[in-house]
C-alpha cells in the first residue's frame, strides 16, 4: 500500500459519502460544546424537530462567560448568565457524554478538559464551535474547529461536510536553547509561515524537538496552527501520548485499553509519506518570542527590535504595519525588553496546563510583582488543573509574588466574562490572539510563554528569561 | 438560507489585511443566544467612538467618520472589497451573521480563512476569491467611482464590472448549488441517514472504545 501520512489516514477512516466534487460527509466521533457558540444550534435543532444523532458523542462546559473570582456570587452579568443557563438546560434536556457545569470540579476551559478527561483519543475526529479545537489534534485527532451552523449539522447527522485539506509536514528538529518553550517555537513557526500560510492544510507538527515535548507542550503547538491558518494541526502518536491517556477517567481500561493501543500505534505518517509542503525549523535557533503588532505573525525575539515599517516595500503590509504600531502605542526600532507592561495574563486553552504553571512559578518564585504591573492574573486552564497546582504548593508562589490565584475558564484571552483590559493598558499573555480590543476594547496583547509572562511581571517589562535564572 | 442567484450592487472597500472576527463581531455580542441582530454592530469597534454593549440601541451612537463603511458613498453597499486573510481568528458564525444582517451578500478578496469562508456559505453569502491583482484593481475602480457597483452572477461564475469586464471565479460546485437553491445542509445529509447508520455500526464493532 502506499505510504500515507497521518492526516490521510485519519481522513479516510471517517468519510461515510463523498461528493462528486469531492465535499465528502465525514464521521464525527466527539462533539465539544461550550455556551457561546451552541446556543441557536440547540434552538435550530428544536425548531426542526430533530434530534441530536449520538449523545455519548457530546462533552460540554460553560467556560467563555464564567466569572475567575467570587464563585460564591454567581455569574454577575444577566447577559452572560443567560448564555450559560442556556447551556445548563439545553444539557438537562438533550444529555451528553459528560457536561461540567459552572462550579463543578471538572469544569474548566473546553480544550483543557477534553484531553484531560480522556475523551479525547486518538483517531478520533473531534469538532467544537471554536476554532482552538486545532488543540485536539496533538493526540493524532482530526480536530476541526467549526461555526454554530456545522454545530447543529453535527448533532443532527453525527457528520460534518467537509473537503479534504493539503498537508504540510512543519518539522522542528534540534533542541531548543534553555528557556525556549513549545509557545516560543509555535510563534516562531507562526513567524515564519504567516498567518495564512496554513490556510487550506493540515499541519502535521514532526522532528525531535517535538517528539521531545510533553502532550502540554504539543497541545500548545496544536491550539496555535489555527493562528498559522490551519484548521487541523496534528502529532503523531507515541509513547508520551499513551502514557498521557492511560488511566484517565474516559480512556478505555484493560482489553479495551490494549486493543486501542494496539491501533493508536498505526496513527503515524507512514515512511515515504509525501506531504504538499514541508517546512523546516532548527529548534537550537529559536529564541524567546514576543509579538509586537496586533496579528500572531508580527513576532520577534526577546533581543529584537519593533520593526520599521519605513523599510517595508509592498504598500498593504507597510500600512497593515503602520497601523498596528498606532494601535499598539509603539516606536519603531524600540528595543523589546524596554516595553513596560501594565497587566500579565496566565492562562488561556493555550497555556494553562500545569506544566505551563510550573514554568511561571519557577520565574515567580522569590521574586514579586513590579510596582508599575497593575495586575498579575493566574488562571488555571481547569479544576482539576487548579487542584494539582495547589497540591504542589505552586498558588503559593503566585500569591507571594503579588499575583492573583483564580479560578479556570477562558478568562482574559477573550475578555468575555469581567476579566479586561482598560483602553490603552499593555499586556504580557499567554494566550493565542493579539488582534485589535481582543482582550478589552483598546487592549495592546502581547502574545508570549508563561517563564516570559512571569518574566514581564517581576521586572514590569519585557525580559529575557534566560538572563533571570 | 437565502438563495443566491443573481447580485447587482454597490460595492464599499475595506482596504485592511487579516481582518479577524473579533473586529467583525466583538465578544460582548457573542452573548446573544439568537442568531440574528448583529447587523447594528458589524466592525462595532472601528464603526462607532464609543464601546457598545449588547441589548443597546445603536442608532443614535457616535460614528467614527474615518470608517469607510460610515461615508454616505458607501450606504447600502451589498457588496464587500476585502484584503488577504479576511475572517481569520474565532471561528464564530456571529461574523458572518453581522455580515448578512448589515446587508452583506458577496465578499470579493485575494484570500479567506477557512473556517469564515465555510460558515458564509451556511448564510447565503458568497465569498468570491480572485487573484490579488483582480482585487488591487476593483479596490482602484471602486475608490476612484462614486456608486461603484459589481455584478455577480453565481450560475455563470463571474464577477462582471462596470467597463464590461467579466472576471470569472471558482466556486466548489456542491457549495455552488446549495447557495443558488438555498437548500439546508441538514435536510440534504439525512438523505444518507441509512449510510452513516451503516458507518456507525461498523465503526462501533472495529472501535468499541469511541463509542463507551
Amino acid at each position: 500500500m502506499e505510504a500515507q501520512t497521518l492526516y490521510e489516514k485519519l481522513w479516510s477512516s471517517h468519510v461515510v459519502h463523498q461528493e462528486a466534487d469531492g465535499t465528502a460527509l465525514i464521521y464525527i466521533d466527539r462533539h465539544l460544546v461550550h455556551e457561546v457558540t451552541s446556543p441557536q444550534a440547540f434552538e435550530g435543532l428544536k425548531l426542526a424537530g430533530r434530534k441530536p444523532w449520538r449523545i455519548s458523542s457530546i462533552v460540554a462546559t460553560a467556560d467563555h462567560n464564567t466569572p475567575t473570582d467570587h464563585w460564591d456570587l454567581g455569574i454577575q452579568d444577566p447577559v452572560s448568565r443567560q448564555q450559560v443557563e442556556t447551556l445548563d438546560s439545553n444539557m438537562r434536556e438533550v444529555g451528553s457524554l459528560a457536561y461540567f457545569p459552572f462550579k463543578d470540579l471538572r469544569q474548566g476551559i473546553i480544550h483543557v478538559i477534553g484531553p484531560e478527561n480522556g475523551t479525547t483519543l486518538p483517531g478520533m475526529t473531534v469538532v467544537c464551535g471554536d476554532s482552538h479545537t486545532s488543540t485536539h489534534g496533538a493526540f493524532a485527532c482530526l480536530a476541526h474547529g467549526i461555526g454554530t451552523s456545522e454545530v447543529e449539522h453535527v448533532m443532527a447527522t453525527q457528520c460534518l461536510l467537509q473537503k479534504r485539506s493539503k498537508t504540510m509536514l512543519v518539522r522542528v528538529d534540534g533542541v531548543p536553547g534553555r528557556g525556549v518553550t513549545a509557545k516560543d517555537i509555535v510563534l516562531a513557526i507562526i513567524g515564519r509561515i504567516g498567518t495564512a500560510g496554513g490556510t487550506g492544510y493540515a499541519i502535521e507538527f514532526g522532528g525531535s524537538a517535538i517528539r521531545a515535548l510533553s502532550m502540554e507542550g504539543r497541545m500548545t503547538i496544536c491550539n496555535m496552527a489555527l493562528e498559522a491558518g490551519a484548521r487541523a494541526g496534528l502529532v503523531a502518536v507515541d509513547e508520551t501520548t499513551i502514557a498521557y491517556l492511560e488511566g484517565k477517567p474516559f480512556a478505555p481500561r484493560d482489553a479495551a485499553w490494549d486493543q486501542a493501543v494496539a491501533y493508536w500505534r498505526t496513527l503515524t505518517s507512514d515512511e515515504g509519506a509525501v506531504f504538499d509542503k514541508v517546512v523546516e525549523l532548527d529548534a537550537a535557533t529559536i529564541e524567546p518570542q514576543v509579538t509586537w503588532g496586533t496579528s500572531p505573525e508580527m513576532v520577534t525575539t526577546i533581543g529584537g527590535h519593533v520593526p520599521d515599517p519605513a523599510k517595508v516595500d509592498d504598500p498593504t503590509r507597510r500600512e497593515g504595519m503602520e497601523r498596528a504600531l498606532k494601535y499598539m502605542g509603539l516606536v519603531p526600532n524600540t528595543p523589546i525588553s524596554e516595553i513596560a507592561v501594565d497587566q500579565v495574563f496566565i492562562g488561556s486553552c493555550t497555556n494553562s496546563r500545569i506544566e505551563d504553571l510550573r514554568e511561571a512559578a519557577a520565574v515567580a518564585k522569590g521574586r514579586t510583582k513590579a510596582g508599575n504591573v497593575r495586575r498579575v492574573l493566574v488562571v488555571p486552564g481547569s479544576g482539576l488543573v487548579k487542584r494539582q497546582a495547589e497540591a504542589e504548593g505552586l498558588h503559593e508562589v503566585f500569591l507571594a509574588a503579588g499575583f492573583e490565584w483564580r479560578e479556570p475558564g477562558c478568562s482574559m484571552c477573550l475578555a468575555m466574562n469581567a476579566d479586561r483590559l482598560e483602553p490603552g493598558e499593555r499586556c504580557a499573555s499567554t494566550s493565542n490572539r493579539n488582534f485589535e480590543g481582543r482582550q478589552g476594547a483598546g487592549g495592546r496583547t502581547h502574545l508570549v510563554s508563561p517563564a516570559m509572562a512571569a518574566a514581564a511581571a517581576v521586572t514590569g517589562h519585557f525580559a529575557d528569561v534566560r538572563e533571570l535564572n | 438560507m437565502k438563495p443566491f442567484t443573481v447580485l447587482e450592487a454597490l460595492v464599499a472597500p475595506l482596504d485592511r489585511a487579516n481582518v479577524d472576527t473579533d473586529a467583525i463581531i466583538p465578544k460582548q455580542f457573542l452573548k446573544s443566544i439568537k442568531r440574528s441582530g448583529f447587523g447594528p454592530n458589524l466592525f462595532d469597534e472601528w464603526r462607532y467612538l464609543d464601546v457598545g454593549q449588547p441589548g443597546q440601541d445603536s442608532t443614535n451612537r457616535p460614528k467614527n467618520p474615518d470608517f469607510v463603511l460610515n461615508q454616505p458613498r458607501y450606504q447600502g453597499a451589498q457588496v464587500l472589497l476585502a484584503r488577504d486573510n479576511f475572517g481569520c481568528g474565532s471561528s464564530r458564525e456571529h461574523a458572518p451573521w453581522a455580515m448578512e444582517d448589515y446587508g452583506f451578500r458577496v465578499i470579493i478578496g485575494p484570500s479567506f480563512a477557512d473556517i469564515f469562508f465555510n460558515n458564509c456559505f451556511k448564510n447565503g453569502l458568497l465569498p468570491i476569491q480572485l487573484p490579488a491583482a483582480e482585487v488591487d484593481e476593483l479596490f482602484r475602480q471602486c475608490e476612484a467611482t462614486e456608486g461603484y457597483q459589481l455584478k455577480v452572477d453565481l450560475a455563470a461564475q463571474t464577477v462582471v464590472r462596470p467597463d464590461g469586464k467579466v472576471i470569472p471565479f471558482e466556486v466548489d460546485p456542491f457549495r455552488k448549488e446549495c447557495l443558488f437553491n438555498g437548500w439546508d445542509d441538514i435536510g440534504l445529509t439525512l438523505r444518507h441517514a441509512d449510510k452513516i447508520r451503516a458507518f456507525e455500526e461498523q465503526r462501533r464493532l472495529q472501535h468499541p472504545y469511541y463509542f463507551s
